[in-house]
């Protein structure tokens, strides 16, 4: 449906927007604790009110939609940037060791529950953001590598890729030159679902405290930080609890959406 | 019993058929034309399974019943019930992930509410009917455990288990080999006549429709142009087009035999097996052959034959494991790889016009690949300007996408990056197979001027013996892995010697010699 895309890029574009504009200006300083105006509700100063230090919600949800976008984007990088050529290689060489190595390592990987093993290297080498992007970014890997692989062995089987052997040119080559771009449009499908995957992924990470630490404003931390005074002052959990679910939903939609817009093409090319 | 009347249909404002008559009676009725003259939609609009957006006029009437104004469920009872349906593509036409018994039980079980055991048990009857008898063919085979032809024999099996009164068959045989194929249309024709069933066959091959079909219809951009009984059409050709099909089907472009030259290419002892669980195979069984220069050879033989593996071989895609191939002297022993500067003498057309091309680069860049091989000259372009002319297409086509030509085009694309190169040697696997008989005369007329334009040697690969009589001078003929003879084109095709050689020529679909 296109409504479903138009509105998934509606909500992707409003918290990517947010998130733009927080590293040049929020409403009110975040840095700055005013503790006699803690907790206010909503009002034209403060339009999502204040939390138990007095910082404004809208600003704190602003530069924590820069968190969250900065891990998700590059551990969707991460994930690509290995996975990809992993993938490429595992299906250019379809059936021998190059094959065998990539796919059995795949396995390796997926057979971890990829948010426990995230909290045990986020454990292990003190909580960070840097910690939390390449604990979600390893776990993208073999995602990309396994979607890449199986985009790329249909294509494999096709008569331009005889043309492009008999022209003389390598795997390697034909890989890049052929393989990917006809492979590309349903990459970009896959990096959206992958990307809403590492939002909601670093919001679970900080909302145990192993993300971005104090003061850098995080989703999952101003969960954490607001579940005692819930009953009290619902808006202070309430906002970055909906920041996170329109968040992933709007890029769920986006996801679907390219998917549905990129199919018709994927089918005339098989 | 089924009558079109008047049958008009457009899908999204774009006419397909236009008002379209036909009577099927019990026997067999041809219906042929070239691809995109509305035969398979004929078929589709019979079956009740017309695509999205389509408006349709007429009637088809079933015993007086019109099928285009009933709704989906009553359709859907008649489906399989009073009329069945066969496909082209016989490797895709079964679920992958079913037996071939339950996939014939399962018309029983949803049409007559028979349980599994009874259902089952007239499955057998069924595969045993279509000669997949059983010890050979249990019920428990899956469909990759068969051969092409014998997934069409399950694939009819499944159209007949209900004894339909019309069987429709769209291009059934065409993705099968010529022996296979006329296996499969013998299988057809004895159970029409068994079960006095109504078939539909449709096809682009003349020849098949005229061994097959009582009657004929011609159809052309919609229309029905000629139908009769298929003698008297195909005797008098009164409809202008008939007659194109006829002239363009037996066509042979006229070509002079090249001055005798020396030895371009020679294959020596090639063997090439692959290793499987049981036992593996002997792809290449020490084949030898030779091709001189500007020569046109024909390698034939039937799927499996080591036909595809031995022109993998020459083009230096895989390695020989034994034997030597020799090309302009130089010679290539086993497991080695093929120098580029050898490898750029050769160049190959592939089957598929549809798959030959990356559908995300422009022809000029297409069509410079193999400039991979010699390094790209400076006046490239105007090389690829030249090309498209000479295979008769205007250089402006240069920055188009593939999907903006037509089948035969795009062979002629294929055969443009082909010589870019100026190879000696173009392998021809298949090229004109996919194409219609209008299409491949013209791309067997391009490929006749331009191997006396260039000195060009071909090595011609098919299935099928009528493919490539009109374009060789000489023909291999292949068996498991082995040459079993080989001679002049003439003589292979009129005094075949090999007994397979002589299977191979009975098998090709014949107009009969007094009809012209």
């Amino acid at each position: 449906m296109r409504t479903g895309l138009i509105l998934g890029a509606l909500l992707a574009g409003l918290a990517l927007a947010a998130a733009v504009l927080s590293a040049f200006w929020t409403p009110h300083d975040i840095a700055r604790l005013a503790i006699a105006e803690k907790l206010l509700p909503p009002s034209p100063a403060h339009w999502f009110g204040t939390d138990h230090l007095g910082r404004d919600i809208l600003s704190m949800a602003m530069r924590g939609a820069q968190t969250s976008m900065v891990v998700a984007l590059v551990a969707v990088a991460i994930g690509m940037g290995l996975g990809v050529p992993l993938g490429l290689l595992a299906a250019a060489h379809r059936d021998r060791w190059p094959d065998d190595l990539v796919m059995r390592g795949n396995d390796l990987v997926f057979a971890f529950p990829s948010l426990v093993i995230a909290i045990l290297i986020t454990a292990v080498f003190g909580p960070s953001a840097v910690n939390a992007i390449i604990a979600i970014g390893i776990f993208n890997i073999p995602v990309f590598a396994r979607v890449t692989r199986g985009a790329a062995l249909p294509i494999w089987t096709l008569d331009y890729i005889r043309a492009a052997q008999v022209a003389g040119k390598g795997r390697a080559l034909i890989s890049l030159q052929h393989v990917l771009p006809n492979i590309a449009s349903l990459l970009i499908v896959q990096a959206t679902i992958q990307f809403s995957l590492g939002i909601l992924a670093e919001a679970g990470l900080s909302y145990v405290g192993l993300g971005a630490q104090p003061p850098t404003p995080s989703w999952g931390r101003m969960l954490a930080e607001a579940q005692t005074m819930v009953t009290l002052t619902p808006h202070v959990a309430v906002i970055p609890g909906l920041c996170i679910v329109l968040t992933v939903l709007g890029l769920n939609l986006l996801g679907d959406g390219l998917r549905d817009a990129l199919d018709p093409r994927l089918r005339v090319l098989r | 019993m089924i009558r079109l009347e008047d049958l008009s249909l457009s899908i999204g404002g774009w006419p397909v058929l236009d008002r379209v008559s036909l009577d099927l009676q019990p026997g067999i009725t041809g219906l042929v034309g070239e691809s995109g003259s509305g035969k398979s939609m004929t078929a589709l609009a019979i079956m009740g399974l017309l695509p999205e957006r389509t408006v349709t006029s007429g009637k088809v009437l079933l015993d007086g019943m019109d099928l285009l104004a009933l709704p989906e469920r009553a359709m859907r009872a008649l489906r399989g019930k009073r009329i069945g349906m066969i496909f082209q593509e016989p490797m895709t036409a079964l679920n992958p992930l079913m037996t071939i018994g339950d996939q014939v039980a399962e018309v029983l079980r949803i049409h007559e509410g028979l349980d599994r055991r009874a259902a089952l048990a007239r499955a057998r009857e069924g595969l045993d009917r279509v000669g997949l008898p059983a010890p050979r063919f249990p019920l428990t085979l899956y469909p990759h455990e068969l051969s092409g032809g014998q997934r069409q024999r399950v694939a009819i099996a499944m159209a007949i288990a209900l004894r339909p009164d019309l069987l429709i068959a769209d291009e059934p045989t065409t993705a099968l080999d010529v022996t296979t194929q006329a296996r499969i249309l013998d299988l057809l024709r004895d159970l029409v006549r068994q079960d006095g069933m109504t078939l539909l066959l449709i096809t682009h091959d003349l020849a098949v429709v005229a061994g097959m079909a009582d009657r004929v219809a011609v159809m052309q951009a919609g229309r029905i142009v000629e139908s009769g009984p298929t003698e008297a059409v195909f005797r008098s050709r009164s409809h202008p087009y008939t007659r194109q099909l006829f002239t363009a089907s037996g066509h042979r472009p006229g070509r002079q035999p090249p001055p005798p030259a020396g030895p371009l290419l020679q294959v020596t002892g090639a063997v090439r097996e692959y290793r499987a669980a049981d036992g593996g195979l002997r792809a290449l069984d020490g084949v030898g052959l030779t091709i001189g220069r500007g020569e046109s050879v024909g390698l034939v033989g039937e799927s499996g034959c080591g036909k595809s593996t031995l022109a993998r071989a020459i083009l230096g895609l895989d390695p020989l494991q034994a034997g030597q191939i020799r090309l302009e002297g130089q010679s290539i022993g086993p497991g080695h790889r093929m120098p580029r500067d050898l490898r750029a003498r050769m160049q190959a057309v592939f089957q598929d016009p549809f798959g030959s091309f990356d559908p995300r680069w422009r022809v000029d860049r297409l069509l410079a690949e193999p400039f991979h091989l010699t390094g790209r000259p400076a006046d490239w372009r105007d090389r690829i300007g030249a090309a498209l002319a000479e295979v008769g297409l205007h250089p402006n086509n240069a920055r188009k996408f593939i999907h903006e030509f037509s089948g035969g085009q795009r062979q002629r694309l294929a055969i443009a990056r082909a010589l870019i190169i100026r190879p000696s040697l173009i392998v021809l696997d298949e090229a004109v197979s996919a194409l219609d008989v209008q299409v491949r005369a013209q791309v067997l007329d391009l490929l006749a001027r331009l191997q006396a334009d260039h000195g060009l040697a071909y090595l011609f690969i098919s299935h099928d013996l009528s493919v490539v009589r009109g374009i060789t001078d000489r023909i291999l003929v292949m068996q498991a892995g082995r040459i079993v003879e080989e001679g002049p084109t003439d003589r292979i095709i009129d005094a075949p010697r090999h007994d397979h050689t002589q299977a191979l020529v009975r098998a090709m679909p014949k107009i009969p010699a007094d009809w012209s």
